[in-house]
């Protein structure tokens, strides 16, 4: 006798219950995508999801707090540390995240982040650093390398009139109220995993309350870069992490505690 | 209850913490100052939240985060730093959350100085931010209403889930008068859409951010169905002698009270003058000044500008009677003798013709 075999199909990658059931708008091979997943699975490993609110700035990531399934709300362009600020010192027991991108926090915004690092405002900041203005279809942004062509720098980045590049972790990391300041980048398999873990150290960071902590993430923008997704990697790797090496820049004696617990 | 011998700013503080704020966030500027000095202590010794802001653009915007848990929350500032708060106060409006703004008016335009004035009223009330929508705007003329337009700042705020602008001048916040605070207010509970964790129910977002014209039009179609009942249930205003006035001056804040000893004054002569104080300037009192519109000869405005409520007398009387002008400019208050000489003058043209 021929029995009928059933297959049995185990799921092997599952969408994070912190990531909400819907599709996103981002472009084809845009790393937000992945920044996205890696917030959301990194609070799911905590069992944070039911008491984190999030911060969407305004950029491409302007939807974020739709496609996380959790509290959130959508600030005006830069100011999300600020909205967070008030969020976090109403429920100081919750997590609270911002997730901004390089214009948003690096230009129009950074006074309101400098201030929240500062004051160690115990957030956590997801920083998507691609080098460029993806939602208003790429303008020079602070972080816009020497010699990128950009729709406003058309010549490429003269940073003799328009200034250099905004290194925003080592900006910060002199604030005495950082506890956790990184940069790391989502342009391979390794440095993606290296991401994810960043980002589960941060939210740690925060819930031991040991200061303001901020994760930046060098990422892609092919669209406005004008490169396939793939090219666009290698750009990351090629031109941006020479210029935005990745590391630790300030882990305080708090943070390291609050990461080995 | 007692009366006790109160500043306006502190008063203002004060009432705002009775009727339960849990977080303040500000910037010092004069003549609002002393308000963020007394929040600074009082809200630490409640336990509450208290903290100066790197700016009134960060005070507006911790104040959005903050009302987005539910809490009532508050910022005060003076003209320069009021304008610094326009984005938020519009990004507040259009997400439908509560909160309390206090503008102690100062002379302006520029750096101006740090006279009281009334230069503020087109901001204050025709939008306040860019966008299609007019926060509720409350106008006290005294230490004592001061409190307690602060008190019903916070129900209104609450019950519309709207921007609140106490819009005073700066004499407000500066003179001191002996009032009566009210009794301590429990805090509120937090409402069923504040952001404080998804647990155990859907996630709540708030947002300001409508991608398509459909529901860009229905979202604002929401917001002007709430500015509409505003407009029907919370004109209010204040009247002295009217029933018989022939000249109906009208003002508010300072200029409106300055206006009333002019008017009783000339009561005193024998002029049949009366007065109408707006206590709401959005929305502003147009049904009672409609109704007075079609007893009395004509109507004069005084105002501490260069005549901007006047753009709503006339709206509100719509052409029916002479509407005539007096203000001063750059932070100068009016004198009540001056505005007796202004009165006196329009009543014998206008209303006891030779
Ligand atoms: C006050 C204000 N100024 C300008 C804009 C227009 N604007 C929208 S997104 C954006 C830049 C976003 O770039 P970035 O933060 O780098 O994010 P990305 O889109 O690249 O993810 C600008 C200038 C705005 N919405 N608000
Ligand atoms: S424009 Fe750039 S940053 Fe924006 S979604 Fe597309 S690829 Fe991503």
């Amino acid at each position: 006798m021929l029995q009928e075999i059933t297959p049995v199909m185990l799921p092997v990658y599952e969408r994070p219950a912190a990531l909400a059931g819907v599709h996103t708008h981002y472009c084809p091979g845009c790393t937000h995508g992945i920044a996205h997943r890696l917030v959301a699975e990194a609070l799911d490993e905590l069992g944070l999801r039911e008491q984190t609110i999030m911060v969407a700035p305004v950029g491409c990531a302007v939807f974020a707090y739709q496609y996380f399934e959790m509290d959130g709300c959508e600030a005006a362009h830069g100011r999300a540390p600020a909205m967070a600020t008030g969020i976090k010192r109403l429920l100081p027991d919750r997590t609270v995240l911002t997730y901004q991108g390089d214009g948003d926090l690096a230009s129009i915004g950074i006074a309101e982040l400098i201030h929240a690092a500062a004051r160690g405002e115990p957030f956590t900041t997801i920083f998507v650093n691609n080098a460029i203005y993806g939602m208003t279809g790429g303008q020079m942004s602070p972080e816009s390398l020497e010699g990128q062509r950009t729709s406003s720098t058309p010549g490429g980045r003269d940073v003799q009139r328009t200034g250099f590049p905004l290194k925003v972790c080592e900006l910060i990391a002199g604030l005495e109220g950082t506890a956790y300041v990184v940069r790391r980048s989502l342009h391979d398999v390794a440095s993606i995993r290296k991401a994810k873990k960043a980002i589960v150290t941060a939210l740690k960071v925060q819930q031991a309350g040991a200061g303001f902590s901020l994760v930046e993430l060098l990422s892609t923008c092919p669209t406005n870069w004008g490169l396939t997704p793939a090219d666009a990697l290698t750009w990351v790797e090629e031109h941006m992490l020479p210029q935005y090496p990745v590391g630790d820049y300030k882990v305080s004696a708090a943070a390291l505690r609050a990461a080995a617990g | 209850m007692t009366r006790e011998l109160l500043k306006g700013n502190v008063a203002i503080g004060e009432a705002a913490i009775r009727a339960g704020v849990q977080a303040y966030f500000g910037y010092p500027i004069t003549p609002q100052t002393e308000l963020l000095e007394y929040m600074a202590w009082r809200m630490a010794d409640l336990g509450r939240v208290f903290l100066q802001a790197e700016s009134e653009i960060a005070a507006i915007n911790m104040v959005y985060g903050a009302a987005c848990t539910g809490a009532r929350v508050m910022t005060s500032s003076s003209s320069p730093g009021f304008s610094l708060m326009q984005e938020g106060l519009s990004y507040i409006a259009a997400s439908d959350v509560p909160a309390v703004v206090v503008d102690m008016m100062r002379g302006g335009p520029g750096l101006g100085n740090i006279l009281p004035s009334q230069g503020d009223y087109f901001q204050v009330t025709r939008s306040a931010g860019h966008g299609d929508y007019r926060p509720i705007v409350l106008a006290p003329a005294s230490v004592q209403e001061a409190i307690d337009l602060t008190m019903l700042a916070f129900d209104l705020a609450d019950r519309y889930r709207h921007v609140v602008i106490l819009a005073a001048d700066g004499q407000i916040g500066q003179m001191m008068e002996p009032a009566e605070l009210p009794p301590m207010q429990p805090l509120t509970a937090a409402p069923p859409w504040a952001l404080r964790g998804a647990q155990g129910r859907a996630p709540n977002r708030i947002s300001s951010l409508y991608m398509h014209a459909e529901s860009a039009e229905a979202a604002n179609r929401r917001i002007q169905s709430r500015l509409s009942q505003i407009r029907q249930y919370e004109q209010r205003s204040l009247e002295y002698a009217t029933e018989d006035a022939e000249l109906l001056v009208t003002g508010y804040g300072t200029a409106g009270r300055i206006a009333l000893s002019a008017v009783q004054a000339a009561r005193e002569q024998g002029l049949k003058v009366g007065l109408l104080r707006p206590l709401t300037l959005f929305p502003f009192p147009e049904e009672r000044l409609s109704v007075l519109a079609d007893r009395v000869q004509a109507c004069l405005v005084v105002e501490m500008n260069a005549g901007q409520m006047l753009d709503d007398v006339r709206l509100a009387v719509g052409g029916q009677i002479p509407v005539e002008f007096y203000g001063r400019m750059g932070g100068v208050v009016p004198m009540p003798d001056e505005l007796l000489t202004v009165i006196s003058r329009m009543y014998r043209r206008v209303a006891a013709p030779a």
